[in-house]
């Protein structure tokens, strides 16, 4: 495996002290690789990236970036860090402007870089560009995501951690989403994500996880896993989410 | 009738929407009302008012400028003030407010600060007794400007100076990352923090901010009318009353919602009578909830 860049280690977390939600789960993610984490409703697959974005207290087990300790960084220093989270709804200012969203992102940034990194978000994302000075609010579903991770990228993170991107979206932003983050995948960037719409993510990952009361269960390429018995068992005999015939072509 | 009514109610306003620009970024950034807000620009008009009486004493008495009533040692006392009052707030937020929030009930910290209003008016009471004290007793003639409206150079200078700082504000809030910053987190505190925003210092900034033009206010009010320890807590209604008219979190909301009630005030002693002046923030802020909630300028959220 290539050199790894996030390292999560026996994570244990959760909201209130002696209920953890994340029971001692582990993955590692490779640099340039897209890794997925599986698994069935309520297995605490959100509250697990959440806990290594910094929102989720952590009450045992290590998070480690590029080899940097992050286990016990405030949220608001991950972007610094180099991890920037992508959360699954409200993931937008919807009352400030596109570009508004992009600037407000850019705190980490040195002030004369700021302006020619907007532009390179609105080359990647041409979507953006019509709505820059429309408030972010008013754009349609797939175009949120877009300016969600758009702003996440802003600041030239290591790693790209995503809170199920295709939540809520209607079929044709799904894919639209798929394709993007393959297509960010393609530049270099290192993704972890969490996903429903396991086809979809199995599509285009590398690897996944499958994550069962909040413990990850399961390993494998992404390619293989979606005919893996072992799967079809974790998700209590059912194919992984909402798959539909003959989808494990 | 006579349009005197105007004048004094772009003054009264102006006053007001000074201190409802504190009052919608603490409601909006920190999400409580802060009932001591009326105490910080007392606190600031007394502050400064200390500092011109130790520059009288120390450098002697200085000309007023030109036609003002005041003069270089009231300007330099206001900074002073300015920075004196930022620095209560911040200190109140400090010691009571930051414990507080931090338990994560809204109304705790709401109770704390009436108490800490109560507690801060004591406290000036006490040491400046509540007689009535003033910047500058020299009388000032009222210009005739048409239309039966008279108004005073002083009058003049401060509502060019609420302008200026008000327009400021806007500037900040909208052109600058830290007003930005200060947007996000009103408008999503969890995803601020995603983005890299440090809450704490967006908090510091908001209570230096309101702390800083509280005491604006506040002298303003000290020049036109009189220094008393009540001054602030009696515009507490008028505030609140134009930051809901404008719309929690809006700075051209809150100005607006100002000028407004300042307008409907001043309206309401020369058509109805002067008893019914205080009533008016009361009759609008209902009206207000009643009828548009969000307040002019304000946007439902999702």
């Amino acid at each position: 495996m290539s050199e790894t860049v996030l390292d999560v280690h026996d994570l244990e977390a959760g909201y209130e002290p002696g209920v953890p939600i994340v029971r001692g789960a582990s993955i590692t993610v490779g640099k340039g690789e897209i890794v997925v984490v599986l698994g069935p409703n309520g297995a605490g697959k959100s509250s697990f990236i959440k806990a290594i974005a910094g929102l989720v207290p952590i009450t045992a087990g290590t998070v480690f970036l590029d080899g940097k300790d992050i286990t016990a960084a405030p949220a608001h220093t991950m972007v610094r860090l180099g991890l920037a989270f992508v959360p699954q709804t409200e993931n937008i200012f919807p009352l400030m402007s596109v570009e508004d969203n992009l600037k407000v992102a850019c705190g980490i940034l040195e002030r004369r870089e700021i302006p020619a990194r907007i532009d390179e978000m609105y080359a990647a994302f041409p979507d953006l560009v019509r709505q820059r000075r429309t408030a972010a609010g008013n754009l349609s579903g797939g175009q949120r995501q877009m300016l969600a991770v758009a702003r996440a990228l802003i600041v030239h993170p290591k790693v790209l951690v995503l809170d199920e991107p295709s939540a809520g979206l209607s079929p044709k932003f799904v894919s639209m989403v798929f394709e993007m983050l393959a297509g960010i995948r393609k530049s270099g960037v290192t993704i972890l994500l969490v996903e429903q719409n396991a086809k979809a993510a199995l599509a285009i990952g590398d690897r996944a996880y499958v994550l069962v009361e909040g413990k990850d269960r399961h390993e494998g390429v992404a390619s293989e896993l979606w005919n893996d018995p072992v799967v079809a068992e974790l998700y209590l005999g059912q194919r992984p989410a909402r798959a539909g015939k003959g989808g494990a072509a | 009738m006579s349009l005197q009514f105007v004048v004094d109610g772009l003054l009264t306003g102006s006053m007001i929407g000074l201190g409802a620009i504190g009052v919608t970024l603490t409601y909006s950034i920190l999400r409580f009302s802060n009932f001591a807000h009326g105490d910080f620009m007392a606190w600031g008009t007394y502050a400064t008012l200390a500092v011109v009486s130790a520059i009288g004493a120390t450098f002697g008495r200085m000309a007023p400028i030109a036609p003002l009533s005041f003069g270089w040692p009231l300007l330099v006392a206001l900074v002073v003030g300015m920075a004196f009052t930022a620095l209560l707030a911040l200190l109140l937020d400090k010691v009571l407010f930051s414990r507080l929030r931090s338990q994560g009930q809204a109304i705790i910290v709401v109770m704390a600060s009436f108490g800490a209003s109560m507690a801060l008016r004591s406290l000036l009471e006490f040491t400046f007794t509540s007689r009535p004290t003033y910047f500058s007793r020299a009388i000032q003639i009222a210009m005739p400007v048409g239309f039966g409206i008279r108004i005073t150079p002083d009058q003049i200078a401060l509502l060019l100076l609420t302008a200026v700082l008000v327009l400021g504000v806007h500037l900040l809030m909208t052109r600058t990352q830290t007003g930005r910053a200060m947007q996000a987190l009103s408008q999503n505190a969890a995803l601020a923090r995603i983005v890299g925003i440090d809450v704490a210092s967006v908090v510091r900034v908001t209570w230096v901010i309101g702390g800083a033009l509280a005491c604006v206010a506040g002298v303003t009010i000290g020049i036109l009318v009189q220094i008393r320890p009540f001054m602030g807590f009696d515009m507490l209604l008028p505030m609140f009353a134009a930051a809901i008219l404008g719309g929690i979190g809006s700075i051209p909301g809150a100005v607006l919602g100002g000028l407004i009630i300042g307008l409907a005030e001043a309206a309401a002693v020369q058509l109805i009578g002067a008893e019914w002046r205080a009533a008016v923030s009361f009759i609008i802020l209902m009206a207000v909830l009643f009828v548009r909630p969000i307040g002019l300028f304000g946007v439902r959220e999702r």
